[in-house]
């Protein structure tokens, strides 16, 4: 049977009507702010009536294994594009730099895919509205833990084939049952996420209420925790979290992290099982890699890797700020959220190469966080060791374990497949991203190549130098930001849930 | 007590049925056998006694369901003092037995209705299902609970499933008594393998006193000792020495030979002791190099049991889908996957450097070959799972360390089991000529109140008093030791006086 793509279309459509709905809440804000309601009201409109439009592709879906996955891939690419709409409207015959479609293509999908690489040209309520840029944020909070997890939720049509979705949605190598029915677990992940959503906004709003925040009005409270708990890496301001206060950054960092953990595990532990949330060797070593590149950085920070900076202020000899300057740009680069407190990408070079090695590493399976994963890390670290056993031991049987439990081998394959396509195409980004700058005779470092392609397939979004934490990737040229939005894409989806797509045993039957 | 075999604690006339009395455990009340008799407990007389006068001209009756190698050991173990009725599917095999034993044989199925009751199931006291299949036992055994629910039965099983479904639910499928071939196997192969100069061990009293028979070979510092010199363990006491087929009841000038085999009694840890001294280069410890050939059942379970024991054994095993399943179930055991006699693999793992290796093939030739392939390489020590019990010796002869037949073991431990009067607990010696048993003393014992040294003058003079636990503690019998009722005595008794001593006791 060919693949009914007719299916996966109205199913989209589907994604698409929802997203719709989504709006509503800028609309609000809009309407809060006293401010246009027309481009939310027209957005609304386009998107329901598009939304309507495709599902009329097939009037009963019916969804297969090779349908859900055509669906994942499909349904990202239009929650993109439709995303784009309010920045088209808002921006239309303005300066805005999202006026054009490009641009607004990668501010939409860098937002989906909790990126949080940005091309937007002054940031600030001043120049855009509240709505626009609480879309942003909200952008990256729906795509934190997934669309599809969200409609699998929400739709009991969607739960008949609600496994394999998520399979191709979710981060991490294998799906995680926490409930015999998949609905149900997907609400529980969701619910988990908007509780943690919802204590980070209390906590930043409340800490502005205690005088710790002057700066943390509600509107930043709750834009800033729909950037925080997916790993996105927006803000609403210019100068992301370094325009806060210390108490601000040490409140975030904890969050940030819980951002890269497991969403199941803090399931168990709500049902007052502790014992295997602390045992759970992925979070364990997730929790070692943290600290211990946050020592390495701190180290750094106090020798005195970053000059004084105008944003981040001294770090050399000082205690506090070094720790909270090494603590939050860790907690947020390992785990692919891309906040910043200080401009990393003005620090010396060693520090600069510890960050990338950090953003190498990726949040924990089942997390809103991006890149290879630490999981990964781990089986790829003990099928390397097993291959070294075996030159030795040609005959030795030795199955991998992870916390006792034997790792299907199939997996296994699975993850170094993955893991050698996440690094072969983030080699490929550099090449296509530092050739594009050169024909059109932007001056691109080494490093800011390097960033940009791992910034964009690790869902990261800052990288160095001018593409760095304070800087914009505006100054690309349009193809470089096309490939980019191409990589955010595949990296959210973990590659093959999108490569199999373009290949062609997919479309045969 | 081996944790393959749970036993009930069955108790009538406020004497031990068939049972282990744990030395704490109160006593239950019968099930009802006793009424049965008149308030006679067939099983209260010592079981080797003539025992059919004293139980209304009654004897036992016991059906044994498939004529195989453990069933006909068990029947040839009970045909003299019991009714014995074997029922057998193989008519030249049960025809066999007519002419070799003194028993009834019934061919016929034994998980049939109408053969087991020619085979007078109504009346049988014990039944055993001792047939190469698992279901076939477990399915005889409900069968004839089904219509006998006095009888005792006892299982022989090979897959370990089903004593766990068994332990977990004790009387489940209507079985009193699950006996696990390869379970009990992989344990007479772990003992041996935990204690390497010892050729046989056995444990009594709950694990606190264990039994074992070492070879004394040239280079053992007390060759030419007398016993006196060599006894300088704590707790342990030397209860025979075996020489050139004979049993001797060793004194204290008796001296010590090259090629003599001893057999003593004591705490585990002063058997360990001893097994250092004597073969000091034979040492065993947590670093042991242990290599198991074959991942068998039997094969798992020694090294699920090394593994228990802080050992990481090596398991060689040729099939690749088996291998791979008994890599994940062994996280200690490193499997390789290999022709286990190809000479390049073992000379490429360095199997040669192994202290042990356990042969657990699944044929007796490739355990022997692979034994002396292991030998010549090097290995120190081999055991062989052996499953014809008499090529037994025959290998031991040839240059196989150890012999362990899974046969021997379940028969051994069945006949354990239904020969059991008052003792406890059985170990032969020497395949017959001498037997360790485990007693309570009871109050009207011969022997409570008495001092060893005067309970030996009682005492035939081939009898040795290994060791006697009280309160569950170990107390080494020295001459002026007194015993009381209640204590657990070891004995070692030479077989033609067992039945004279166990009267005593």
């Amino acid at each position: 049977m060919r693949v009914d793509w007719r299916t996966s279309v109205a199913v989209t459509g589907t994604v698409v009507k929802y997203t719709a709905v989504a709006m509503a809440i800028p609309l609000v804000v809009a309407l809060v702010y006293g401010e246009d309601l027309l481009v939310f009201g027209a957005s609304i409109f386009c998107v329901l009536g598009l939304g309507i439009l495709l599902e009329r592709a097939d009037p009963e879906p019916d969804l297969g294994p090779r349908e859900a996955l055509l669906l994942v891939a499909l349904a990202w690419l239009a929650v993109g594009v439709v995303g784009t709409i309010p920045y088209l409207l808002a921006g239309y015959g303005t300066a805005s730099t999202l006026a054009h479609p490009v641009n607004a293509l990668f501010e939409s999908m860098s937002g989906f895919t909790t990126t949080g690489a940005t091309v937007m040209g002054e940031i600030s309520t001043d120049r855009h509205s509240h709505a626009l840029l609480l879309w942003r944020q909200l952008t990256q909070w729906l795509g934190g833990m997934g669309i599809i997890v969200l409609m699998v939720a929400i739709l009991p049509e969607l739960a008949v084939n609600g496994a394999d979705l998520i399979q191709a949605e979710a981060p991490g190598p294998q799906l995680q049952k926490l409930t015999p029915h998949i609905q149900e677990t997907a609400r529980v992940l969701w619910k988990v996420y908007f509780a943690f959503t919802l204590l980070l906004a209390v906590v930043l709003y409340g800490l502005h209420l205690a005088g710790f925040a002057p700066r943390m009005n509600l509107f930043n409270a709750v834009a800033h925790a729909f950037s925080t708990m997916p790993t996105g890496g927006f803000s609403p301001q210019s100068d992301s979290i370094a325009a806060f206060s210390a108490a601000v950054q040490w409140a975030i960092i904890p969050f940030m992290v819980v951002a890269g953990v497991n969403f199941a595990l803090f399931w168990h532990v709500l049902a007052g099982d502790t014992r295997e949330f602390f045992r759970d060797t992925e979070l364990r070593t997730y929790a070692g890699a943290v600290a211990a590149f946050v020592a390495v950085v701190f180290g750094l920070l106090y020798a005195g890797v970053a000059p004084p900076l105008e944003i981040g202020g001294t770090t050399e000899g000082t205690v506090e700020p070094a720790l909270r300057h090494a603590a939050f740009q860790i907690g947020s680069l390992l785990n692919s959220t891309g906040f910043a407190t200080s401009d990393f990408a003005q620090w010396g070079t060693y520090g600069q190469l510890t960050l990338l090695f950090a953003m190498f590493v990726g949040g924990s399976a089942g997390s809103t966080g991006g890149g290879i994963k630490v999981i990964r890390w781990l089986i790829i670290v003990k099928v390397l060791r097993r291959e070294l056993f075996r030159t030795a031991h040609p005959d030795a049987v030795q199955p991998i374990r992870l916390a006792g439990t034997v790792v299907d081998e199939g997996a296994i394959r699975g993850v170094v497949v993955f893991s050698l396509l996440y690094l072969g195409l983030f080699g490929a980004g550099v090449l296509v991203i530092a050739l594009d700058a050169a024909r059109i005779g932007l001056e691109l470092t080494a490093l800011e190549a390097i960033g940009a392609s791992l910034a964009a397939i690790g869902n990261i979004g800052p990288a160095f130098g001018r593409l760095g934490p304070f800087g914009s990737y505006l100054a690309l040229p349009a193809t470089s930001k096309l490939w980019m939005v191409f990589l955010m894409w595949i990296g959210r989806l973990e590659i093959l849930p999108v490569l199999v797509v373009f290949t062609g045993s997919f479309w045969r039957r | 007590m081996s944790p393959s075999t749970v036993r009930p604690r069955w108790v009538a006339d406020g004497r031990a049925w068939i049972s282990v009395v744990v030395e704490t455990t109160p006593q239950i009340p019968s099930r009802g056998t006793a009424s049965r008799y008149g308030g006679h407990n067939p099983f209260t007389l010592p079981p080797r006694t003539p025992a059919y006068e004293t139980r209304g001209g009654r004897s036992v009756h016991v059906v044994i369901i498939g004529a195989g190698q453990v069933g006909e050991s068990i029947a040839a173990d009970l045909q003299h003092d019991h009714d014995v009725v074997v029922v057998e599917n193989r008519a030249d095999r049960a025809d066999e037995l007519t002419y070799a034993l003194d028993v009834l044989t019934i061919t016929g199925d034994g998980t049939d209705l109408d053969t087991l009751e020619e085979a007078d199931i109504g009346e049988a006291d014990m039944v055993l299902a001792t047939t190469d299949d698992d279901e076939t036992n477990i399915v005889a055994c409900s069968t004839a609970k089904a219509i006998t629910p006095s009888a005792f039965t006892i299982a022989r099983i090979k897959n370990t499933k089903y004593l766990r479904t068994w332990e977990h639910d004790e009387g489940a499928f209507g079985i009193d008594l699950m006996v696990c071939t390869n379970l009990l196997t992989a344990e007479s192969i772990v003992r041996v393998v935990g204690l390497p100069a010892a050729r046989d061990v056995d444990v009594f009293a709950g694990g606190r006193v264990q039994m074992a028979e070492f070879e004394i070979g040239d280079g053992s510092p007390i060759v030419d000792q007398t016993v006196e010199e060599a006894d300088r363990f704590d707790s342990l006491t030397f209860a025979a020495i075996l020489r050139d087929g004979d049993v001797e009841v060793p004194r204290g000038d008796s001296c010590l030979l090259a090629g003599d085999r001893v057999v003593v009694i004591g705490s585990p840890h002063s058997v360990q002791t001893f097994a250092r001294t004597i073969a000091p280069e034979e040492s065993p410890d947590e670093s042991a190099e242990v290599v198991v050939i074959g991942g068998s059942e039997i094969g798992y379970h020694v090294c699920r049991l090394l593994e228990k024991r802080g050992l990481s054994p090596r398991l060689v095993e040729q099939d690749h889908e088996r291998a791979r399943t008994l890599a994940e179930q062994l996280p200690e055991t490193l499997v390789m996957e290999s022709d286990a006699t190809d000479m390049g693999f073992l000379e490429r793992e360095h199997v040669g450097d192994a202290d042990i290796l356990v042969s657990t093939l699944d044929s007796d030739e490739k355990n022997l070959l692979e034994c002396l392939l292991a030998r010549r390489l090097g290995v120190e020590r081999t055991v062989a799972v052996i499953d014809r019990t008499s090529y037994v010796d025959l290998f031991e002869t040839v240059g196989v360390d150890v012999g362990v037949s899974p046969r021997e073991v379940v028969a051994e431990e069945i006949t354990r089991f239904t020969q059991s009067g008052s003792a406890e607990n059985v170990a032969f010696i020497e395949s017959d000529r001498a037997e360790v048993l485990e007693v309570e003393i009871s109050a009207d014992s011969a022997l409570a109140g008495k001092t060893i040294r005067d309970a030996m003058a009682d005492l035939p003079e081939c009898v040795v008093i290994g060791a006697i636990t009280r309160n569950r503690e170990l107390i080494v019998p020295r001459g002026d030791t007194e015993i009381r009722a209640g204590d657990h005595v070891v004995v070692f008794v030479e077989t033609p006086v067992v039945d004279e001593v166990t009267a005593l006791l």
